[in-house]
């Protein structure tokens, strides 16, 4: 927050906060290996307040991942400019967790030490760090897991122990790429009220990739909306408003989650259908 | 299959052979020995050469020769492997300009080697362990650089993502790959240190295994060159039985399936 405040009062005492995350007219192309050059997004402006919840919602390989490592500081944009808090992004954005779509987690330690990984880089003494990811795993759930390894545990096993992994550092910022994709509707319900259980208690701003639109809106403050690739564009920008806290299988109940998904699945339908028709033609 | 049933068909096999191999060697067919004494010995003169090397205690000094080169070999083979595997993995430029030259040196058949190491270094242990580290160096080499390079992205970009330092990145990624991928060819570089021991006091020594079997061939005493053979399977055994023991301690974060060797 200091760094906000600060990055803030720089550009001319501006009053109001930086947003936490801020993409500029950013534009995302990769070289293709014989000639030419394939635009996987263009022109994307996206801000993210801190403490908001936002899900960027597109059909399957609009960019919204590349969209989300930009953020990340893992690709650097082609043109167009990222702050975080007020700040230009130059190189990894280490206020920011990450929680990825694949098996992140380091294979060959306990998943105790998965969680503590992530304090003892920042420095922090093996044992306090510990300490510390036994508590992170008891709220994650899974506290008697503490001495397993990753290929012991299930899909949604180990999907909580990211999020503790990730966690624990005390991000300002946490990204999310379809982090519950692989996993089934049972575990995902589960996931999805743990996640927002966990943001509840000290809300950061979250960046949350995902092709499932219900998701989408039972998790978060605004969903966006993408159009399909190439050359994606954000063509949709919805406020939710339904109250929190919120328990996802009851949200979905609700008549005014009903009305904002027919609204917002008009847009998409149409991005979804020509995403596929593109997918046949290539 | 029990265990049990399955002990006793794996001792049957043992049994009929040496009882074939026995009755072979002593009893005429038709008139013709099938397997002429001279040539193919009989297991009881084996029994006896084995039984004699224990008595008498002559053995216990070149089993120690042997098992100390093969040692040496696999440590420093694999010290070498690990340390160049990473550089090379590290530094693709190197990699590609030595490249030829490591796939020619792996090429050569490493028993051409072993006169000019006897040349070089003796005729004691260290001609056979610079035999044993040149076959041990490149399998470790192989699997270390492998290990460094398929590092999964995803687990990559996440430990940057938690803030690791190139420094972090080693110790916390690349390095447990790397040794992962060592391990799982464990029973292969230390098969070849022993080798490279073993055929390096063939070519020329003073002690060991691979010496008494020479020896043995050289006077013509078969028996002698099949007890030879069967004390080194003996001890190839326990060997192999030993690493089992120690990549189940080292390996005790894979999923069991990945074990399964060809």
């Amino acid at each position: 927050m200091a760094d906000g405040l600060a990055a803030a009062s720089n550009r001319g005492g501006n009053a109001r906060l930086a947003a936490a995350v801020a993409l500029d007219d950013v534009a995302i192309t990769f070289r293709l290996a014989h000639d030419g050059v394939y635009t996987a997004v263009e022109r994307a402006t996206l801000n993210v307040a801190d403490g908001e919840f936002v899900a960027i919602v597109g059909p399957t390989g609009c960019g919204k991942s590349t969209l989300l490592n930009v953020a990340a500081g893992l690709i650097a944009p082609s043109s167009g400019r990222v702050d975080v808090f007020g700040a230009p992004l130059a190189a990894l954005n280490l206020q920011a967790g990450y929680l990825f779509q694949a098996d992140a987690l380091f294979p060959w330690k306990t998943a105790l030490e998965n969680v503590a990984i992530g304090l003892e880089t920042a420095g922090v003494a093996t044992d306090e760090a510990r300490r510390s990811a036994h508590q992170w795993l008891a709220r994650v759930g899974l506290g008697s897991f503490g001495d397993r390894y990753p290929h012991m545990l299930s899909g949604g096993q180990r999907k909580r122990i990211g999020l503790a992994q990730v966690l624990i550092r005390d991000p300002k910022i946490l990204l999310m790429d379809e982090p519950f994709g692989p996993l089934d509707a049972q575990t995902r319900q589960i996931m999805g009220n743990l996640l927002l259980d966990l943001w509840t208690t000290d809300r950061k701003a979250v960046l949350f990739v995902t092709h499932d639109l219900e998701e989408a809106i039972a998790l978060s403050d605004r969903v966006v909306i993408m159009s399909a690739g190439p050359a994606a564009r954000i063509i949709g920008d919805w406020r939710v408003t339904l109250a929190r806290p919120r328990d996802i299988s009851e949200v979905k109940l609700d008549p005014a989650f009903h009305e904002l998904h027919r609204d917002i699945w008009h847009t998409l339908k149409a991005e979804v259908v020509k995403g596929y028709t593109q997918a046949e033609s290539v | 299959m029990s265990t049990i049933r399955l002990i006793v068909l794996q001792a049957l096999v043992a049994i009929v052979t040496i009882a074939l191999w026995y009755a072979l060697s002593t009893y005429p067919v038709f008139g013709h020995v099938l397997l002429p004494p001279f040539f193919f010995s009989n297991p009881v003169d084996v029994a006896q050469q084995i039984v004699a090397w224990f008595v008498s205690g002559v053995i216990w000094k070149h089993l120690w020769v042997t098992l100390i080169e093969s040692i040496l070999a696999f440590v420093i083979g694999s010290i070498g492997g690990v340390l160049v595997g990473f550089w090379f993995a590290r530094q693709p430029r190197t990699a590609a300009v030595f490249d030829p030259y490591v796939k020619m040196v792996n090429a050569l058949p490493r028993v051409v080697l072993a006169p000019i190491f006897t040349l070089w270094l003796g005729l004691g242990i260290w001609s056979k362990v610079a035999l044993g580290v040149t076959l041990v160096f490149f399998i470790v080499f192989f699997n270390v650089y492998q290990g460094v390079k398929e590092v999964s992205p995803t687990v990559l970009a996440n430990a940057r993502m938690l803030g690791m330092s190139e420094r972090q990145l080693m110790r916390h990624v690349y390095w447990p790959s790397a040794l992962s991928w060592m391990f799982s060819s464990l029973h292969t570089s230390v098969g070849f240190a022993v080798v490279g021991a073993v055929v390096g006091e063939y070519l020329g020594s003073a002690a060991g295994l691979g010496y008494l079997i020479q020896q043995a061939e050289g006077i013509f005493d078969v028996a002698g060159v099949f007890a030879g053979m069967f004390v080194l399977a003996a001890f190839v055994i326990v060997i192999d039985a030993i690493v089992s023991l120690v990549e189940k301690r080292l390996l005790v974060w894979r999923p069991v399936a990945a074990d399964s060797r060809p």
